[in-house]
């Protein structure tokens, strides 16, 4: 009996099957819906030439060859890597800024000051896009006005791709703080003082602390932020939308959109599926290759 | 919510004031000079927030002060930064010529109703994640991360071929039902589940309960601050989502304030066409609500120990 108890208890849960399966079956049915379904026959339609309408035929890999010859695509590739690459250090260093500040006994009136940096995570995508767009208005925008009074030129925030695409690092990275900061802040409580203490007696500087012993301590944290921020910003799209339509013409057209204007312009579901399966290995691989550093890391820690 | 302090103590705030000297470490400092270092810390931290909080706070201070301005004095020069003639013009014509009222309807619709049923399953969901260990279980987990890189934003062509033959299409249903799964909801369920010791679930057992009576009974009433946080994360992801009403929506009858605003901007021809006083009015009747619901529940959006939880 006592032996039976035992392998019971061993067991556990194991014996349960009813009652998980219930509790997991409605979040199974929409995975399987709208994430694996899509999935698969994407999939499928990477390799045919569907218009969305009628009999796909099959056309083996020409989708992924064409794809790959694509100057556009090239380009919408290069410029998201170049935006995530752009907004990642920056989230990184305002949001950890932010919230050692938070944290901070030396820093007073924290109220507001944390209300308006969380601020920005309650605005969607859409009216980020905007924001910027008023605030940097080629004719009208208030920076463009300043830097006409302190007697510079209006600057083509617009027409410059290249500036355009720093506007919307800016609005980016403006949006995405907060929720880092909030990561940031809940690892920075989490690290006991008696090490900042011992620091202290050996007479370390505040940036060597801050070096030495905050960052190694909230690297598992850092890595988070890193990796949700950069598939954040391979699939940016409404923020662009809104800033300029991806414009100057076609310049910064990122991912997401020039997926979604192959398929939803010019008809090309195959040929866009084809896209998607690429920017998913893309993320698989970036994920990986983070994941892969933060174990090297810590086995050398 | 007062900010308990983990920045280093600084090494005058040490008990025993001597023991620097002892270890011959740092000169000591005369009690003056220690009084001045500490000021000017105080003073530089201070200022450096304070500094941040006006560039972040600048873009929507900005818009907001825009939106109190005529549309003729959007774009006369030289620009005024705070408005000469206050009106709520911008507001009222956004209300009527813009179908705000109904934008926001729709969007009360989609996000309240995805935010109910979100819930339920995520509770559901995490709650088998963290108490049950049937291999199923575990390997649904796996798929759960994995939806989290998978996401509608990459694979939207196929998707939308699935709304379409599911006659999801140009239906509020179509923008709710595809959104009620979400990871960060399980993983914060799971976690909080997990530190609920099994005690409580074996005693129950021994009672006599049937498995979903105890969750229903006794583990989800205890999870009352995880429901209260993914309630207001889920209602502002809804609100704010862009992407399935994108895909869902082409009647105007059924756009959200999302879809609302963005076909406002993206009809009307390049640059200056823009109705920017309406564009004012509409995006910041669409922010304050979300802003009301984040003073009213500040505490639970800023709790740490959620943030943790989302941390997979």
């Amino acid at each position: 009996m006592v032996n039976h108890m035992t392998i019971f208890r061993r067991r556990g849960p194991k014996h349960y099957t009813f009652a998980p399966l219930i509790l997991i079956i409605p979040n199974v049915l929409l995975f399987a819906l709208f994430f694996v379904w899509p999935a698969a026959i994407g999939l499928v339609y990477s390799f045919t030439n569907y218009t969305g309408f009628g009999h796909p035929s099959f056309i083996g890999l020409a989708n992924y060859i064409q794809l790959f010859h694509s100057p556009a695509f090239t380009d919408a590739l290069l410029r998201t890597l170049l935006f995530a690459a752009l907004v990642v250090p920056l989230t990184v260093v305002l949001s950890l800024l932010l919230a050692t500040l938070l944290v901070s006994k030396y820093a007073k009136g924290k109220t507001i000051p944390r209300i308006v940096f969380f601020m920005p995570w309650l605005i969607s995508p859409i009216v980020n896009g905007l924001l910027w767009r008023w605030l940097f208005g080629q004719d009208f925008g208030y920076v463009n006005y300043i830097i006409q009074q302190l007697g510079g030129h209006a600057v083509a925030w617009q027409d410059n791709g290249d500036l355009a695409l720093l506007v919307l690092v800016l609005a980016e990275s403006w949006a995405g703080t907060a929720f880092s900061m909030l990561l940031f802040i809940a690892a920075l409580k989490n690290i006991p003082r008696v090490y900042y203490e011992a620091a202290a007696i050996d007479g370390a500087t505040y940036w060597m602390r801050f070096r030495k012993v905050t960052l190694p301590l909230i690297r598992t944290t850092t890595f988070i932020v890193v990796l949700l921020a950069s598939i954040g910003c391979m699939q940016e799209y409404p923020l662009i939308l809104a800033f300029n339509n991806g414009g100057p013409i076609t310049a910064n057209n990122l991912m997401v959109q020039y997926i979604y204007d192959t398929g939803f312009d010019y008809g090309k579901f195959g040929y866009g599926s084809a896209v998607s399966f690429v920017l998913l290995l893309i993320l698989m691989v970036l994920a990986f290759i983070q994941i892969a550093i933060n174990r090297r890391r810590e086995v050398r820690v | 919510m007062t900010t308990e302090s983990t920045l280093p103590s600084q090494v005058a705030d040490l008990p025993h004031g001597d023991l620097r000297a002892e270890m011959g470490i740092k000169k000591q400092l005369p009690a003056r000079r220690v009084i001045f270092v500490e000021s000017s810390k105080y003073l530089s931290a201070t200022t450096l927030l304070w500094f941040m909080a006006a560039l972040y706070g600048f873009p929507v201070l900005w818009f907001v002060l825009s939106s109190f301005k005529p549309s003729g004095d959007l774009f006369s020069y030289p620009v005024s930064f705070l408005p000469q003639h206050f009106t709520v013009h911008g507001y009222i014509e956004a209300w009527h010529s813009f179908n705000v009222g109904l934008y926001l309807e729709n969007t009360l619709i989609v996000a309240s109703c995805a935010t109910l049923m979100t819930l339920a399953a995520s509770a559901c969901t995490g709650y088998a994640l963290a108490k049950y260990d049937n291999w199923w279980v575990k390997g649904f987990f796996i798929c759960i991360l994995a939806s989290t890189m998978l996401s509608t934003q990459t694979i939207l062509l196929p998707t939308f071929l699935v709304i379409r033959d599911v006659h999801l299409y140009n239906n509020l249903l179509g923008i709710i039902i595809p959104n009620v799964m979400s990871a960060t909801g399980c993983f914060l369920f799971r976690q909080f589940f997990k530190n609920v010791p099994d005690d409580l679930i074996e005693a129950a057992r021994m009672d006599g309960a049937n498995e979903l009576r105890i969750f229903l009974r006794v583990m989800a009433p205890l999870a009352r601050p995880a429901f209260v946080t993914l309630a207001i994360f889920s209602f502002v992801w809804r609100w704010n989502d862009f992407i399935w009403p994108l895909l869902v929506l082409s009647n105007p009858r059924w756009f959200t304030l999302q879809i609302g605003i963005e076909n406002l901007v993206n009809t009307t021809a390049e640059g200056a066409g823009i109705n920017w006083s309406v564009l004012l009015g509409a995006s910041i009747i669409e922010i304050i609500p979300l802003v009301l619901i984040y003073l009213a529940f500040q505490r639970y959006v800023m709790s740490t120990d959620v943030m943790a939880g989302i941390k997979f």
